[in-house]
């Protein structure tokens, strides 16, 4: 596949990995926003392809993971309803709230349909007029024009069944909050690449500024994201602490503007929960007065539900990159994805999640995360 | 860590069932001590990854089935029982189709129930004999359909040169039934000195994959309301059951050349849960770790295309027309070359070896050089936006 | 933030009031919704996510830097910075990327670490 298969060439990761060990002098300590990126780490071993002394730490950058438990109550309790279709995408169907998952609510009797596209609401909407259908509207920036173009087209004709339930969340803020922690390690970021892909990185300069930190804005593949790396580190071999775009091919500075007139007519910014890290301010998107008849927290009325976090868990700080996963005393063991005791283990992005997937709690050895060693004589 | 073969050859009655499948962290209650005392089953009702063929399903097996059906002999846990009466050895299996929608690209529920259970029985080393089949059918669904769906199950078994001997038919109202269900048991005859079983597996054996994978599950996907897409993914869907023959007879050779014990050690059609999940199901079984390489693995452009856009792995897809064979180092290179000779193994490669390291685990080689952990799925593989 | 992936377009048509796309993944043909990135023309590739497509992918661009990549190891003692901005606007060049248009590969480049098949 064209502009895919080339970022995956193990040949040219070599090149770059020997770049990094050449320029590089001290151990640097690097987080990589989105969880995306994280699912490529781990999927592809990259943290094994590095040298020592560059370390890779999981970001807040996955918006399954940081839906608060409050908004996913809210959700269930609309999937519910009798007359309710709920669409979500596929993500958020086995993210546990206080009493189940979407999968249980499906087999209670629940409509529950999974959607690739935000779009396809449209259609079951036209199809079931005397039903309510409603779109489970998570994401980041790069979801939020999908998630417009649907309020925007239920408003243009005037759907009256369908409605949004918001929980958007968005990067900058959350960047800024673990900069601003007083425990935080990290000393240079890789960027959300598609994030920036709708909103340009304009935005990311005063971060940068403020803190004096490395922002590169990169790629999923493992060539976007060891390039990222190497940018990042030869910045902090210099002591930069600029914005680069290392997704050139993709994104420029400005980002897509068209995408993004749209999302302020349907958006607007506002304070938001994050699960494991608390309320952010302007952190993220609620639906405009105007699209108030679209809007499923005005529609349905869905009682606070108490509901309680996990103790033991240490998401918070696993969000913003203080402890990683093998550093929980439950990882793998109470707390697996089939029992998620929080957030950052309920999606498959999370950090906890993929490095669960990926076996990583079979590799632990006191504390230390240490690479697992090819097989002598393989092959 | 070597096993001792020597009760290989000795009469085997072990009943088990197809989608039985034992996962490492589950319990299994212990015969001398009774069952297990805690309260298992934690979910008030089946959800749908309970058919998924991952953790959930292991889970249900375990903590449901196996419970009600103890059996001193349950431990094989392969996808056919092998029985032993009267001195001959037969393979019996049973399986259920209900799969959505009922015709795909390449297939029909009909090709997949004989093709299926013909496999079923092939994966053991058997010659596939007879079969039965018990159809529910859905008040209102049109005969036109049913007429369509027989006639691919009789050319099929033809084919594949079974025959179905008995079967069945129910109607329930509709609503009841989505369609057609079909259950299918087979039986077949083991006539060859195979010892073929999930536990076989052996430090130095050789991992083969007959062809490209994901096929069969990307060409359902492609048919699945709201995530339809075009292109020309079709089933897979095919019995297997000539194929291995020709694998067995380059073994026979090798056998008596080397005489050590039978070199195919194990073998699987790797259905839904995909390769990644069979191969775990083997390295648990025979208590052996694998190492794979990624480059080596088969996958068409079609299939890449779709799994990237929905955010799936082609290694836990479901195939309906390939296995996975573990033999012995020695017999590994004729059996492949074999398989490579055969229509339905052309693309077949070399993709790992069993390992005497990280028993039950399966590590991979990515095609960018890293290293990474196939664990077995949880539930459904689902699309995915992050 | 996450989950998009390159795909070209291969047709391009107005339906339900929306600009919409057939694109090609590897294969594999999908619709997606060109309203986002109106100026797309057939043949291009765009960046599709949920069924939208967000970018367009700049393939000069891509090319240019994938190079830098490949020749990474005869440019490591260049010590340019390896990506930089390119304003989509304007044709002049970077001054940096003087040093990869004038450099060029030597015919027998050694490559570090064996690749693979």
């Amino acid at each position: 596949m064209k502009y895919l298969d080339e970022y995956r060439d193990g040949r040219v990761a070599r090149k770059i990995v020997d770049e990094i060990q050449r320029v590089q002098t001290k151990p640097w300590v690097i987080m990589e926003v989105c969880g995306g990126q994280t699912h490529s780490i781990v999927k592809n071993g990259i943290d094994y392809l590095l040298p020592e002394g560059v370390e890779l730490v999981h970001g807040p950058g996955c918006p399954v993971c940081v839906t608060p438990l409050e908004m996913i109550d809210k959700a269930h309790a609309i999937a519910r309803m009798p007359d309710v279709i709920f669409c979500s995408f596929g993500d958020m169907l086995r993210v546990p709230g206080s009493e189940g998952d979407l999968f249980t609510i499906k087999s209670e009797g629940g409509d529950v349909r999974v959607v690739y596209s935000p779009i396809d609401c449209i259609k079951i909407a036209q199809a079931n007029p005397d039903k309510k259908v409603v779109f489970f509207a998570i994401g980041f920036e790069t979801t939020a024009p999908a998630n417009a173009m649907l309020a925007w087209r239920a408003k243009q004709e005037g759907l009256k069944n369908v409605s949004l339930l918001v929980s958007h969340v968005l990067v900058p803020p959350a960047l800024a909050a673990i900069l601003q922690s007083p425990e935080n390690r990290v000393q240079g970021f890789l960027g959300p690449g598609h994030v920036c892909a709708v909103m340009g990185y304009e935005e990311y300069e005063p971060i940068s500024a403020k803190y004096h930190v490395p922002i590169v804005v990169s790629g999923f593949e493992p060539l976007d994201i060891l390039q990222g790396t190497l940018m990042t580190i030869r910045q902090l071999e210099t002591e930069r602490g600029e914005v680069e775009n290392q997704y050139s091919r993709i994104l420029d500075r400005e980002g897509n503007k068209t995408a993004q007139k749209l999302v302020f007519q349907v958006f607007q910014v506002g304070d938001r929960n994050w699960r494991g890290i608390g309320t952010i301010p302007h952190s993220g998107y609620h639906l405009r007065s105007e699209f108030a008849d679209h809007d499923a927290e005005k529609l349905f009325d869905v009682a606070q539900i108490a509901t309680r976090e996990s103790a033991i868990c240490i998401s918070g700080e696993i969000l913003r990159g203080i402890k990683k996963p093998k550093d929980c005393p439950v990882f793998g063991t109470l707390c697996t994805p089939q029992n998620p005791l929080g957030a950052t283990m309920v999606s498959a992005e999370g950090a906890c999640a993929a490095y669960y997937a990926y076996g990583r709690h079979l590799n632990q050895s006191k504390g230390v995360d240490v690479p697992i060693h090819s097989v002598g004589g393989a092959a | 860590m070597t096993r001792n073969d020597s009760a290989a050859n000795a009469p085997v009655a072990a009943p088990s069932s197809s989608s039985f499948s034992q996962n490492p962290t589950t319990e299994i209650p212990n015969p001398l001590f009774g069952s297990c005392p805690l309260p298992i089953f934690q979910h008030k009702n089946i959800v749908l990854g309970h058919g998924s063929g991952g953790k959930l399903t292991s889970e249900l097996i375990d903590k449901v089935f196996l419970r009600a059906f103890a059996n001193p002999i349950l431990d094989k846990l392969d996808d056919q029982a092998v029985l032993q009466i009267n001195g001959d050895r037969l393979a019996f299996t049973t399986d259920s189709f209900v799969v959505t929608p009922i015709f795909f690209p390449g297939g029909d529920i009909g090709t997949l129930a004989i093709n299926g259970t013909v496999n079923d029985l092939a994966m053991s080393g058997a010659r596939p004999l007879y079969l039965a089949a018990a159809f529910i059918l859905e008040e209102g669904l049109p005969a036109e359909e049913l007429r369509r769906v027989v006639e691919s199950m009789g050319t099929a078994a033809r084919k594949a040169g079974v025959q179905l001997v008995t079967g069945d038919t129910k109607v329930v109202n509709r609503g009841k039934g989505d369609k057609l269900f079909i259950t299918t048991t087979g039986i077949g005859a083991i006539e060859r000195d195979v010892n073929i079983s999930a536990n076989r597996a052996r430090p130095g054996d050789k991992i083969l994959l007959s062809g490209y994978i994901g096929d069969h599950g990307m060409a359902i996907m492609s048919k699945r309301e709201n995530l339809e897409f075009e292109g020309a993914i079709e089933s897979d869907c095919a019995a297997l059951n000539g194929l291995v023959d020709c694998m067995l007879d380059a073994c026979g050779a090798v056998a008596l050349r080397q005489n050590g014990g039978h070199p195919l050690h194990c073998m699987r059609d790797p259905t839904r849960g995909g390769v990644a999940t069979t191969l775990n199901e083997i390295a648990s079984q025979s208590k052996v770790g694998m190492f794979l390489h990624e480059d080596q693995i088969p996958v068409r452009e079609s299939v890449q295309g779709a799994c990237e856009i929905l955010g799936l792995d082609p290694l836990y897809v479901a195939n309906e027309g390939k296995l996975v064979a573990i033999v012995a180092a020695e017999a590994a290179h004729a059996v492949l070359q074999t398989m490579q000779n055969h229509p339905l193994g052309r693309d077949a490669k070399m993709i790992g070896e069993v390992v005497s390291e990280h028993p039950g685990m399966v590590r991979m080689q990515t095609r960018v050089g890293g290293t990474r952990i196939l664990d077995v799925m949880f539930g459904e593989q689902l699309p995915r936006i992050c | 933030m996450c989950l998009a992936i390159p795909g070209k377009v291969i047709e391009a048509f107005d339906q339900g009031g929306m600009r919409m796309a057939r694109v090609q993944f590897g294969g594999i043909i999908r619709e997606a919704c060109l309203e986002y990135v109106p100026d797309t023309r057939v043949g291009e590739y765009v960046l599709v996510h949920v069924g939208f497509a967000i970018s367009k992918v700049d393939e000069e661009e891509a090319h240019r830097t994938y190079q830098i990549l490949e020749d990474m190891d005869q440019l490591s003692e260049l010590m340019a910075p390896v990506v930089d901005e390119r304003d989509r606007h304007s044709q002049t060049p970077h001054p940096t990327t003087a040093a990869e248009n004038g450099a060029t590969p030597p015919a027998n480049g050694v490559t570090r670490g064996k690749e693979g098949d």
